[in-house]
């Protein structure tokens, strides 16, 4: 059922946090995984089952540090384990989707939580306009939203790339979704939740339209933001040029591998023994084409990253954030992602159901291929 | 770009149970066909991890074969399937990634198809004849 939550005192944080906190008080789940605040002012994922701790839980803060999926499979994967709620973002949600494909999480006793997202700012960003006296932290939170509403064509300048090509700012799929981007968020809360939870929680349905309208107007601007974006990546990528030229400061750090919530092997074959190779391989190498870039296959190491996750890519910009060099590698990652899983018919976090392409197949298919 | 004295480099991965012994018949029936081939037998056409084909061309080898069962007769049921599939998507990413993927090639031959072993060298050969080198053979910061 969808519901109105009153906001308390003018005050939308205080009572998402006290929506959360009869989550946790009625003993829903067991655990919340939640955006909290610390005490330096940052915003990090957290566990929490004191009811009480909530007073730091923010999942408005306008930032996305990690891509939380990643943490939820860790609380979820082996039995004995708690009933976790997960506060997640689209993005994250779509990523844990994919995470439960490749059997690294697990939602049988989860309770996935969505907020509708307006966007996030790089986290050097965000701390910046946080510190800064003259924005209140609401109102960082409540620009972006006014914006996501009122204005998506006009969009804000800062957001991170990923987010500003978004366009599917909304999971609906969760049990239970905070529908800011539909609500009068200055004196009401709509929630979609199951039938039960609302009636013990006492809550009242209603009927609300605006949102679809919303995220439609908002997903439409994105997109546009989004082709142009992706049509001056492909321009360096025609042939002529290829992602040798865009991806050539790269200095191996593996950062996009680490932060990335589709990246789940242990241990990475680029850290494996495969490629520790003999040191006379490498006087074979640099005499076949004279000199040889150190450290070796750097092309190969995207490539074949591209060739593990660029199906399941969702598109939440980890990578973007992650990356020294500040290579696009996310946008690179979303162009080719796009036409990929385009020929396998195939929307990362779309359906549970639907299958990874690469771990099925049909008998009847591409049967051009190969003759 | 093609000279006409370019002889292309193509490196095979073949099935062990029907190309790469369609491959043995070609050769004990004397049949002819260009030496540009080097071959690398596996198991199975899904066992080429397409790792190995991006190694491949990125160290500049002018075409790339994947050789397996025909459709329906895998020897292990449905290796030859799950490798289309990676191989239609690792052509994708390497187009989308500014890469020429018709340096890549698959094709079903039998262990009795020696002639259309024979005809598939010969048909690469004279395709990567007329595209000329890979780019990767002289660009050494990949």
């Amino acid at each position: 059922m969808r519901i109105r939550y009153p906001v308390e005192n003018d005050d939308t944080l205080i009572t998402l946090q006290g929506f959360l906190q009869k989550i946790l008080s009625e003993r829903i789940v067991d655990v919340l995984l939640v955006p909290m605040r610390t005490p330096s002012g940052t915003i990090t994922p957290a566990l929490v089952s004191d009811p009480e701790m909530l007073v730091h839980a923010d999942p408005l803060a306008p930032v996305l540090p990690v891509n939380s999926a990643t943490l939820a499979g860790q609380v979820s994967m082996s039995k004995p384990r708690p009933k976790v709620g997960a506060v997640l973002r689209s993005c994250e949600m779509r990523a844990l989707v994919e995470l439960v494909k490749f059997q690294q999480a697990c939602l049988e006793d989860m309770v996935l939580i969505s907020v509708d997202c307006a966007g996030t700012y790089g986290v050097p960003k965000y701390l910046k306009m946080a510190a800064n006296s003259g924005i209140s932290e609401e109102n960082l939170w409540k620009n972006l939203f006014k914006t996501a509403i009122h204005d998506p064509e006009v969009g804000q300048e800062d957001l991170r790339q990923a987010c500003k090509m978004c366009v599917q700012p909304v999971y609906d799929q969760a049990q239970i979704v905070i529908e800011l981007l539909g609500s009068n968020f200055n004196e009401e809360i709509i929630i979609t939740l199951p039938d039960d939870l609302g009636e013990k929680l006492g809550l009242n349905p209603v009927e609300t339209g605006q949102r679809e309208v919303v995220v439609e107007k908002l997903s439409k601007a994105h997109s546009t933001e989004r082709e142009a974006e992706f049509a001056s990546i492909r321009e360096r990528m025609d042939g002529k040029e290829n992602l040798t030229t865009i991806f050539a400061a790269c200095i191996r750090c593996h950062n996009c591998m680490t932060v990335c919530p589709i990246c789940y092997c242990k241990t990475c074959v680029f850290k494996s023994q495969v490629f520790e190779h003999e040191p006379m391989q490498y006087l074979v190498w640099t005499q076949q084409k004279g000199a040889y870039r150190m450290p070796a296959d750097t092309m190969l190491f995207h490539l074949t990253r591209l060739n593990h996750m660029v199906l399941s890519c969702v598109g939440c910009g980890m990578c973007i954030e992650a990356c020294p060099a500040e290579l696009p590698v996310g946008t690179v990652f979303s162009v080719i992602g796009q036409q990929v899983q385009g020929v396998f018919n195939y929307l990362p976090g779309r359906n549970l159901d639907e299958k990874p392409p690469l771990v099925t197949f049909k008998a009847d298919e591409w049967s051009e291929v190969g003759e | 770009m093609s000279e006409n004295n370019f002889e292309p480099r193509i490196i095979a991965f073949l099935c062990n149970w029907c190309t790469y012994t369609g491959a043995d018949l070609a050769g004990t029936s004397r049949l002819q066909y260009p030496p540009n081939v080097r071959i690398i037998r596996l198991m199975c056409s899904g066992a080429v991890d397409p790792i190995y084909v991006l190694k491949a061309d990125l160290a500049g080898a002018d075409g790339i074969l994947i050789g397996g069962c025909h459709p329906g007769d895998c020897h292990y049921q449905e290796g030859n399937y799950k490798e289309r599939r990676r191989v239609v998507a690792l052509k994708e990413i390497l187009k989308g990634a500014g890469f020429d993927e018709d340096r890549i090639w698959i094709r079903w031959i039998s262990a009795s198809e020696g002639q259309r072993f024979a005809e598939a060298i010969r048909e690469i050969t004279t395709a990567m004849k007329e595209k000329g080198p890979n780019q990767t053979k002289s660009e050494w910061a990949v």
